[in-house]
C-alpha cells in the first residue's frame, strides 16, 4: 500500500492505496465519488473524465498513486455551494445535451477544460475536442450546442470557473500526467 | 425547427411545450444512484471466468487454487449449481422451434466466446478478478460454426448437437395465404414471362453490430430480507422479475427488481440475463448482499447482439415503376442461445418489408439459425432497420435499373394521403401519413435538385472525391403492442401498460408508471400529459418507476411503447381520478353530478360561476370530514391500457456523402429527415431521440462492425476497435416534422425512438452506392468502411476489365 494525500472537490483526503489502483475506482470505490462513473476498460469511452489540475483525463487511465498532491475536481464539485448550476451544466440543461446522463459527469468536465484552453471554438473544434467522450443517446447535436453557449457565458463573464476549478496555468505548472490526456486517437 | 402543419393542442397547454427536462439536474450534479454505485454492508464481489473459445467440451475445471486466493469467499462452476434453471426465451416462434439448453453458468460445454464457465466471490472486486485467473480449464476443442448460410449446409458443425439440426425455426407469410394480397410467386413468375415487367434479385448483408449502452451492466442482489432486492440495470425490472421467477429458486412475491439510474439501453438491457440469475443465486448460497458489474470487453462478448441476417430480396415492376411483387428469404443468426426475443426479432421485420409502398403481393420466410456467436436479441428497431434496409435498397435498385430517380419511383408506388387508413400486404393497418408533403419539405430542405446538378458537374469534370446522394422514406411499427396481436404470434405476454395516479392532499401528484426511464425524458412527457388531463402545474407532477415493490405492474420499455401505450395508461388514470372526483365536487358546490363540467383542474356546476379546484377536493378527500355517503376517501386511480392497435411513424431521410475513391473514405456532408410522429408531446424530446438513432444508424452504416474470425473470436471486442460513432463522426442534422394525427390513440401520438435507427442505414448506404455506380460499383457490405468501399471499387473494376 502507498500513502497519498489527494484534494477532490476542495476535500483533502490522506488514503492508502494499492500501487494498481485506479484514480477512478479510488474515487468511487474509497472516496465515495460515485458522480464520476466508468464506462469501458480501454480509456476510450471518457464517461470517468475528471480535472486534474484543472486539465481533463480520463480518470481511468491514472494511477491513484499518480494523482498523489493533486487536485481533483469531478461533477460533483460544479454546482455552486447554494446548488447553483454551473455555467456548462446549465448549458446542457437548456440544449438537451444529455439524455441517460451516463457520459454527462465526462462531458462535462471535459468541456470546462476544451473551454478553457479554447475560449471559443468553432463547432468543428467542439467536436475534435469531444471525440474522446462517447455518447451514445444524443447524436452529440445538443451537446455540441451546449459547449458553444458556455464558451459564450464564459467569454461574458470571464472570472468564474477558472478561479474555482485550478486553473489552466497551474495545471500546466504542475504537469499533467503522460498518456492521460482526454483527447484520444480513434 | 418549426413544424410545417400546425400542431392541434392549444398553445395553452403543456403539451407541445418544449419543456427543459425535469430529471436533468441529478445527472448534471453527479447525484445518481447506478446500479454499480450501490454498496451493501458485508458485500461481496464477483468476477467471471468466460470462455475464450468459440465451442468446447468443458473436461476439466480446477478451482483449488482460486478458492485458496487472498479474500475469495467462493468459487462455482456449472456443476456446483443444481439448483439454477434454464434461462427462458419468451417468444416461441413456432410448433417445432428448436430450444437449446442453456443455463446461467456453462454446463459441460461452451457454446461462443464469453460463455460463462465459473464465478468467483470474493471481497474486493481486485481479489476476484485476481483468483478468476487462477482457474485452470481443460477445454477439448470443437468444430466452430460463425457464418449463418454456412451453418445451413450439410455436414456443417452443430451448434447443439443434441438438437440435429443448426435451424432454430422456420417462420412465413404469404399474402396470398393471408388474403391480404396475391401470391408473390406466381406474381414474380409473371412477371418474367412479361416483356413490360423486370425483375430484380438481390442479396444483402445485414452487418451483426451491439447496442453499446455506455453504463456497463451491473447487479446487486440483497438476500438480507423477507423480499430479496435486486437492482439492476435494466430496461425491464417487471420482466426479470416475472422471468427470474419462473426459471430461478425463487418465488415472485419474495423478488423485488429494481432499476435505478439506467444508463441507456437501446435494447441491450431489454433481456433477462445469465448475470442476473447468477448473482441471485450466488448471493442465496452466501446469504451476502453480491455484486457483478460487467468490464466493457464483457459487455461485448456476452451483452446480445444484432441485425445479422442475409437478405434474399426479389422485386418485381413494370416498367413504369410500379411494383408488382416482393419475395423476401430470410437467414436470420441467432448466435448460441435463444434471448428473449431473439427468434422472433426477424419477424417484426417480416410486417415490415412492404414500407410505405402498395405491393400486391408479397412472401416473407425466414430461417432463424444457431451458429458460435453471442446471441443476437433486440436493439433499437429490432427486425424493421433490418426490413426498411431491404426494401430501400431494392427501390434504388429498381430506380437505377429503370433509370428513373429513386424519390420519384418511390412516389408512384407508396401510399397516398387519402388511402389510410390503410391495409397493407402484410396485413397491418397503417394509421396516418402524408408521405407526399413530408418529402417534398425534405427535398426543398436538402436541395435535392441542386445536389443532383452538383453531381453532375463533379462527374463530368472526374472529380476523384464523388458526390452521392441517398434516400430512404421508411415507416415504422410502434407501440408495442395490441396483446390479441402477440397472442396470434405466440409472442410470451401481453403488450398492455399499467399507470397510477397518486393525488397527494397538497394537491400535487405522483405518477406511477410500467413503463421505465433510461434517458428518454419520462419524467417530464408524462408530467406534461397528467399537467393538461388535470391542470396540475408541471413542476407539482412527479413520477415513480422502475421498482416493483412501488410500481408493480408494468411491462417496461422497448418498442417505442413508453408513450404510445404507457403514456395512454396515464391518460385513462388521469380520466378515472376526474371521474372519481365529480361526485365530490358535486356534494361540495351542492349541484347534481349531471351538472358539474370539468376542465383542466376545475370543476364548475354549468351556467354559475361556482367552481372548486381538484387540488381542493384532493385535499378535502384525505380529510373525509364531509364525502357523499358510500364513496371511499380516495381519488387515486389505476388503469390498465391495452392498445387497439400500433401506430406508424413514418418519414423520408436524404443523406449526401462525399465519397474520396483513392482511400475509399466515406464523409457524411448533411443529413436532412422530416419525421411524422404524430402530435409532438415535447419537441426537444423528439429531436433528441432523432439525433441519438440517426447517430446510430450511421454507426451501423459507416463504422460498427461486430465481426468474429472463422474460428469464433470475437476481433471488435472493445470500444477501441468496435467504432461507436465521437461527434466530429457525424454531421449537424438538419430535421424537421409533419403532424399527421395517430388515429388509433387518442393523443394523436405515434413512437419515435427507433426512426433514426431504422431510416439511416439504407439512406447512407444508397448514398454511397450512389456515388460509385458510374465506378461500375452495384453492392457494398455494410458498414462502409474505408477497405470496404476501397474494396468494392476494386472488384468492380476487376468484373469490367473482364
Amino acid at each position: 500500500m502507498v500513502s497519498i494525500s489527494i484534494t477532490v472537490d476542495d476535500v483533502t483526503r490522506n488514503v492508502d492505496v494499492q500501487p494498481r489502483t485506479l484514480l477512478a475506482h479510488l474515487l468511487r470505490e474509497r472516496l465515495g465519488k460515485t458522480g464520476t462513473v466508468i464506462g469501458c476498460d480501454t480509456s476510450n469511452c471518457g464517461a470517468c473524465t475528471v480535472l486534474m489540475d484543472g486539465v481533463s483525463v480520463k480518470s481511468c487511465a491514472v494511477l491513484a498513486v499518480q494523482a498523489d498532491g493533486a487536485r481533483i475536481d469531478t461533477v460533483e464539485g460544479l454546482a455552486g455551494a447554494d446548488g447553483t448550476l454551473h455555467p456548462v451544466q446549465q448549458a446542457f440543461h437548456e440544449h438537451h445535451g444529455l439524455q441517460c446522463g451516463y457520459c454527462t459527469p465526462g462531458m462535462l468536465m471535459r468541456s470546462v477544460c476544451l473551454v478553457r484552453e479554447n475560449p471559443s471554438p468553432t463547432e468543428e473544434e467542439v467536436r475534435e475536442g469531444l471525440k474522446g467522450n462517447m455518447c451514445r443517446c444524443t447524436g452529440y447535436q445538443g451537446i455540441v450546442d451546449a459547449v458553444m453557449a458556455y464558451a459564450q457565458t464564459a467569454q461574458e463573464q470571464p472570472a468564474g470557473d477558472a478561479d474555482d476549478m485550478g486553473g489552466a496555468d497551474d495545471a500546466y505548472a504542475s504537469g499533467a500526467p503522460s498518456g492521460a490526456a482526454t483527447e484520444e486517437d480513434r | 425547427m418549426s413544424t410545417t402543419t400546425a400542431p392541434t393542442e392549444a398553445a395553452d397547454g403543456e403539451i407541445g411545450r418544449a419543456r427543459l427536462r425535469k430529471e436533468d439536474r441529478r445527472l448534471l450534479t453527479g447525484r445518481t444512484r447506478w446500479t454499480d454505485s450501490l454498496t451493501l454492508p458485508g458485500m461481496v464481489h464477483l468476477s467471471l471466468l468466460r470462455s475464450p473459445v468459440a465451442h468446447a467440451r468443458l473436461t476439466n475445471i480446477d478451482t483449488g487454487a482460486a478458492k485458496q486466493a487472498p479474500g475469495v469467499v467462493g468459487v462455482w462452476t456449472g456443476a456446483d449449481l443444481p439448483e439454477q434453471g434454464q434461462m427462458p426465451t419468451a417468444w416461441t416462434v413456432s410448433e417445432d422451434m428448436l430450444t437449446p439448453p442453456f443455463f446461467p453458468v456453462s454446463v459441460g460445454a461452451v457454446k461462443h466466446v464469453g460463455d460463462i464457465i465459473a464465478v468467483v466471490a470474493a471481497t474486493s472486486k481486485e481479489e476476484a478478478d485476481d483468483a478468476v485467473e487462477l482457474i485452470d480449464v481443460d477445454y477439448e476443442d470443437l468444430p466452430v460454426v460463425t457464418d449463418p448460410v454456412a451453418a445451413l449446409a450439410d455436414g456443417a458443425p452443430l451448434v447443439h448437437p443434441e438438437l440435429g439440426t443448426n435451424v432454430c425455426a422456420t417462420w412465413g407469410l404469404d399474402s396470398g395465404a393471408l388474403g391480404t394480397g396475391g401470391s408473390a410467386a406466381e406474381a414474380i413468375r409473371a412477371a418474367e414471362a412479361d416483356p413490360d415487367q423486370v425483375v430484380i434479385r438481390r442479396t444483402l448483408r445485414q452487418n451483426r453490430i451491439t447496442p453499446a449502452y455506455i453504463e456497463p451492466r451491473s447487479i446487486v442482489v440483497d438476500p438480507t430480507a423477507e423480499q430479496v432486492t435486486l437492482w439492476s440495470a435494466t430496461q425491464v425490472p417487471h420482466i426479470v422479475r416475472l422471468l427470474m421467477a419462473m426459471t430461478q429458486p425463487v418465488a415472485e412475491h419474495e423478488l423485488r427488481v429494481i432499476a435505478p439510474d439506467v444508463g441507456g439501453g437501446f435494447g441491450g438491457k431489454l433481456q433477462f440475463t445469465r448475470e442476473e440469475a447468477l448473482v441471485l443465486l450466488i448471493a442465496q448460497r452466501l446469504q451476502l448482499p453480491c455484486k457483478y458489474t460487467e468490464s466493457r470487453s464483457e459487455s461485448m462478448q456476452s451483452s446480445h447482439h444484432a441485425r445479422d441476417q442475409v437478405q434474399e430480396l426479389t422485386l418485381a415492376a413494370r416498367r413504369d415503376g410500379t411494383i408488382t411483387a416482393l419475395e423476401v428469404k430470410l437467414t436470420a443468426d441467432m448466435g448460441a442461445y435463444l434471448g428473449i426475443l431473439t427468434a422472433g426479432i426477424p419477424l417484426l421485420g417480416g410486417f415490415m418489408f412492404n414500407g410505405i409502398y402498395k405491393i400486391p403481393a408479397y412472401n416473407f420466410h425466414c430461417t432463424d439459425v444457431f451458429t458460435n456467436k453471442t446471441m443476437t436479441d433486440a436493439y433499437r428497431g429490432a427486425g424493421k432497420p433490418e426490413a426498411t434496409f431491404g426494401i430501400e435498397r431494392m427501390l434504388d435498385e429498381l430506380a437505377v435499373e429503370l433509370d428513373l430517380d429513386p424519390v420519384e419511383v418511390r412516389r408512384r408506388n407508396w401510399i397516398k394521403r387519402e388511402e389510410f387508413p390503410y391495409a397493407t400486404v402484410a396485413g397491418l393497418t397503417y394509421d396516418s401519413a402524408d408521405y407526399d408533403q413530408a418529402t417534398d419539405r425534405a427535398l426543398e430542405l436538402f436541395g435535392y435538385d441542386e445536389l443532383r446538378a452538383e453531381q453532375q458537374r463533379r462527374q463530368s469534370s472526374g472529380d476523384p472525391v464523388r458526390l452521392g446522394i441517398g434516400v430512404c422514406t421508411f415507416v415504422e411499427l410502434s407501440g408495442l403492442a395490441p396483446s390479441r396481436v402477440l397472442g396470434g404470434l405466440n409472442y410470451g405476454s401481453g403488450g398492455w401498460e399499467h399507470a397510477s395516479i397518486r393525488m397527494l392532499p397538497t394537491g400535487k401528484v405522483e405518477v406511477v408508471a410500467g413503463t421505465t426511464p433510461h434517458g428518454q425524458g419520462h419524467a417530464t412527457a408524462f408530467a406534461q400529459i397528467v399537467s393538461d388531463e388535470l391542470g396540475v402545474p408541471f413542476e407539482d407532477i412527479t413520477l415513480i418507476t422502475g421498482d416493483t415493490g412501488m410500481s408493480h405492474k408494468g411491462m417496461d420499455t422497448y418498442g417505442s411503447r413508453s408513450l404510445v401505450v404507457g403514456g395512454m395508461a396515464i391518460v385513462g388514470a388521469a380520466r378515472k381520478v376526474v371521474e372519481k372526483a365529480k361526485p365530490i365536487a358535486a356534494h361540495i358546490l351542492e349541484a347534481d353530478v349531471a351538472d358539474i363540467d370539468y376542465h383542466r383542474g376545475k370543476f364548475s356546476v354549468r351556467g354559475t360561476q361556482s367552481s372548486v379546484t381538484i387540488s381542493e377536493i384532493a385535499l378535502g378527500t384525505w380529510l373525509a370530514h364531509d364525502l357523499p355517503d358510500g364513496l371511499e376517501p380516495n381519488l387515486d386511480s389505476d388503469n390498465t391500457f391495452d392498445p387497439e392497435n400500433f401506430s406508424f411513424a413514418s418519414g423520408p431521410h436524404l443523406a449526401a456523402v462525399e465519397v474520396d475513391t483513392q482511400p475509399g473514405q466515406v464523409t457524411l456532408r448533411d443529413y436532412v429527415c422530416v419525421q411524422d410522429v404524430g402530435v409532438l408531446v415535447n419537441p426537444l424530446i423528439v429531436n433528441g431521440q432523432v439525433h441519438g438513432g440517426l447517430a446510430q444508424g450511421i454507426g451501423q452504416a459507416l463504422y460498427e462492425d461486430i465481426h468474429y474470425t472463422e474460428d469464433g473470436q470475437l476481433t471488435t471486442g472493445t470500444f477501441a476497435d468496435y467504432l461507436v460513432p465521437a461527434a466530429p463522426d457525424v454531421p449537424r442534422f438538419r430535421t424537421d416534422t409533419t403532424v399527421t394525427e395517430s388515429t388509433t390513440n387518442t393523443l394523436g401520438v405515434k413512437a419515435v425512438g427507433e426512426t433514426g435507427t431504422t431510416a439511416a442505414p439504407p439512406a447512407i448506404v444508397n448514398a454511397v452506392l450512389d456515388a460509385l455506380r458510374p465506378l461500375g460499383v452495384r453492392d457494398i457490405t455494410m458498414p462502409c468502411t474505408p477497405v470496404n468501399v476501397w474494396t468494392a471499387i476494386q472488384q468492380a473494376a476487376q468484373q469490367g476489365q473482364e
